[in-house]
């Protein structure tokens, strides 16, 4: 594929709001994650946004009101954002600005508020409530349109956990296509009950803080984030220092199950060798593997034999969700910002949580942060009806 | 404007059962008749994974098989594009009424079945298929936007997409802040060369809306297609059924539309 700059990012999570709270965060190795209580006897950790609580969104925004897109909003207020799309409305003009974005859920939660809100005689939803700036699974795409002036194409992607690192192949082709000039892509998961009892239900949350590739590692921690970045044609023109390329993407389907990986990682290894194959590299071009490890014992095995099987056992790999707890439909925009973080500052993060690594998986996993150069990263992202995602980076030279 | 190439079709919609049958009626062969929509029983999947698939799994795999089986492609060997304005209503309405409740229960099964890429992943299981596969949603402009993605991933990646697009109404109390009039799907094989299969090619373009999209002459399929995001494809097939050159405006953004200009096969490639 032809190279695409990243040119900016902005981020939002548990770990903080910005690209530098993140990083220092990652760096100190401070975990997001914290004890919640949910009805029913539930205890669990999560990954929260305190500021979310009582973030407003701007009066022109009012309808679409609701935790997702107040998610979303907080994250375009982050890291000089909304000057720099700003400024790319003026490069381009607005209607040349493709807008690719995911969520698996949308915002779910207001409709769960909305439920609770029926009228008790008829059933009906609260008049206050609206499908289409809230619940629908376009809303964020809507919801960002507007509050960035944007009037190109625009899509939501969702595929579950993989959606937001597969967003950034709907906006390639949509860029190579000629359908745009650049784009924005990102999107926002919402802490919800939906999510919460959803995966309780199939016995995949741990009770305590999630952790990868642990012996021990019981199930997953639901966080909630979102993150954006801008991407564009990167031929032609210099790059600014400390650039990052989109170099190759990958994408694959299990053809296994619904809710459970291929035990022998088959899908998770044809993403990542065609995210290679796209950018032309060989497994050893890559200085770090920033994983999918959700922390469920049948997933981590998964992708530790797809890793093994594709780099052998030296390929320094990671995951950061004991960081941020899995943030669902936002983990592939989450974890290529800290990819791309990996490799603007030589860090390679390591596991929060986990304290005595699995000897059953052999890749070369780092519990501790390590300084190091990282020119080419890889991203996994893994999720639901086996839908599979790996990008690739590179620090431009 | 990029061109691609259109090999096969698949379609279930009131009164529009399968692509035979729907061609003869948007090509005024024979009068539209309407009928409840008859999903048929997938026999890809096997017994277990059929036992759990709901209505939107079905419809989908239903016209997805019928492109599929008109194209006489391998579905397993074929990257493929979803689109659809909202998950299976069923499952989700079932969902928050159980999150409603005081205990709270949800049913595994019912929670992966809620999932936007649930139909994906039953496909992807039903025909062995490990290549991508992409599921999107854009509201009203759900099927406009898919064709558009099916569209650029054929001439990009130079291979052959399976579009499908699907839509059915919402259970009560939903259906009452989206209304959906009545259910339909469609699948579009889609190449970027043709091939022998292949009948029309399409330009796809995407337009800043100076012309409103076209309307269905029938009121009946007109109301089909305002009711359902993804019949917005309905005078598209109309197009492809007549076997016509056509311009066809699609609905798409705000103003903006999606232009699709149909030409019949040997015209096409008399024009190459």
């Amino acid at each position: 594929m032809q190279p695409l700059l990243l040119s900016h990012f902005a981020i939002v999570s548990s770990l903080g709001a910005g690209l530098e709270a993140t990083l220092a965060a990652l760096q100190a190795g401070r975990s997001g994650l914290r004890p919640h209580s949910y009805p029913g006897e539930f205890d669990t950790w999560i990954g929260k946004v305190d500021a979310l609580d009582t973030f407003r969104l701007d009066e022109g925004l009012a309808p679409f009101e609701c935790r997702n897109n107040r998610l979303a909003a907080m994250a375009m207020a982050q890291d000089g954002f909304a000057e720099a799309v700003a400024a790319l409305r003026e490069k381009y003009g607005p209607h040349r600005i493709g807008l690719v974005l995911g969520t698996s859920t949308a915002g779910i939660e207001q409709t769960e508020r909305a439920y609770r809100r029926r009228d008790p005689e008829t059933g009906r939803l609260p008049s206050d409530f609206r499908y289409a700036e809230t619940h629908n699974t376009f809303s964020v795409g809507k919801f960002v349109a507007r509050a960035l002036d944007l009037t190109g194409p625009a899509i939501v992607v969702s595929a579950a956990c993989a959606t937001t690192a597969k967003a950034f192949g709907n906006a390639a082709r949509m860029i190579a296509a000629g359908f745009c000039d650049a784009a924005i892509v990102g999107g926002a998961d919402t802490l919800c009950s939906t999510t919460i009892y959803g995966f309780r239900s199939l016995g995949l949350i741990s009770r305590e803080p999630c952790r990868p590739f642990d012996r021990g590692r019981d199930g997953i921690s639901i966080g909630e984030a979102s993150g954006f970045a801008i991407v564009e044609k990167a031929a032609g023109g210099r790059l600014p220092p400390n650039a990052v390329l989109l170099r190759g993407i990958g994408e694959s389907s299990d053809a296994y199950h619904m809710s459970t990986p291929h035990p022998d990682g088959a899908g998770a290894r044809l993403a990542m060798e065609r995210a290679l194959a796209a950018a032309g590299m060989a497994p050893d071009d890559i200085d770090y593997v920033n994983i999918h490890g959700t922390a469920t014992p049948v997933g981590d095995a998964a992708e530790d034999r797809a890793l093994v099987e594709l780099f052998g056992r030296e390929t320094p790999c990671s995951s950061t969700k004991g960081y941020t707890g899995h943030t669902l439909g936002a983990a592939g925009i989450v974890e290529t910002i800290i990819a791309a973080l990996a490799i603007q500052n030589s860090f390679m993060p390591g596991s929060a949580n986990t304290q005595d690594v699995d000897p059953a998986l052999r890749s070369r996993y780092l519990t501790a942060g390590q300084h190091a150069p990282v020119r080419r990263a890889m991203s996994n992202s893994f999720g639901f009806g086996g839908s599979n995602c790996s990008l690739v980076l590179e620090r431009a030279s | 404007m990029i061109r691609v190439y259109v090999e096969g079709i698949g379609v279930r919609g009131e009164g529009l059962d399968g692509w035979p049958a729907a061609a003869a009626v948007l090509a005024g062969r024979r009068d539209y008749l309407p009928a409840p929509v008859a999903l048929p029983v997938n026999t890809l999947l096997p017994a277990n994974e059929r036992r759990r698939m709901v209505t939107t799994v079905k419809l989908a795999l239903a016209v997805g098989t019928e492109a599929f089986a008109n194209a006489k492609r391998d579905p397993g060997g074929t990257a493929t594009v979803f689109t659809s304005s909202g998950g299976d209503g069923d499952t989700i309405h079932n969902i928050l009424d159980a999150l409603a409740c005081e205990q709270i229960e949800v049913s595994p099964m019912r929670f992966h079945n809620s999932v936007h890429n649930a139909p994906s992943g039953y496909w992807s299981i039903a025909t062995k298929a490990v290549e991508p596969t992409t599921s999107l949603c854009v509201h009203d402009a759900s099927f406009s936007a898919g064709l558009l993605e099916a569209a650029a991933q054929a001439t990009v990646d130079h291979r052959a997409v399976g579009l499908i697009a699907y839509d059915l109404p919402y259970p009560a109390p939903l259906n009452a802040v989206r209304p959906i009039g009545s259910t339909f799907a469609v699948g579009l094989i889609i190449t970027p060369a043709p091939s022998e299969a292949s009948f029309a090619s399409l330009a796809v373009a995407l337009t800043q809306g100076n012309e409103p999209p076209t309307a269905m002459a029938e009121p009946r399929l007109e109301a089909i297609r305002l009711g359902n995001p993804a019949a917005r494809s309905l005078p598209l097939l109309a197009a492809l059924a007549r076997d016509i050159e056509a311009k066809v405006i699609l609905e798409y953004l705000g103003n903006d539309t999606v232009t699709v200009s149909t030409t019949p096969l040997p015209l096409a490639l008399a024009a190459q």
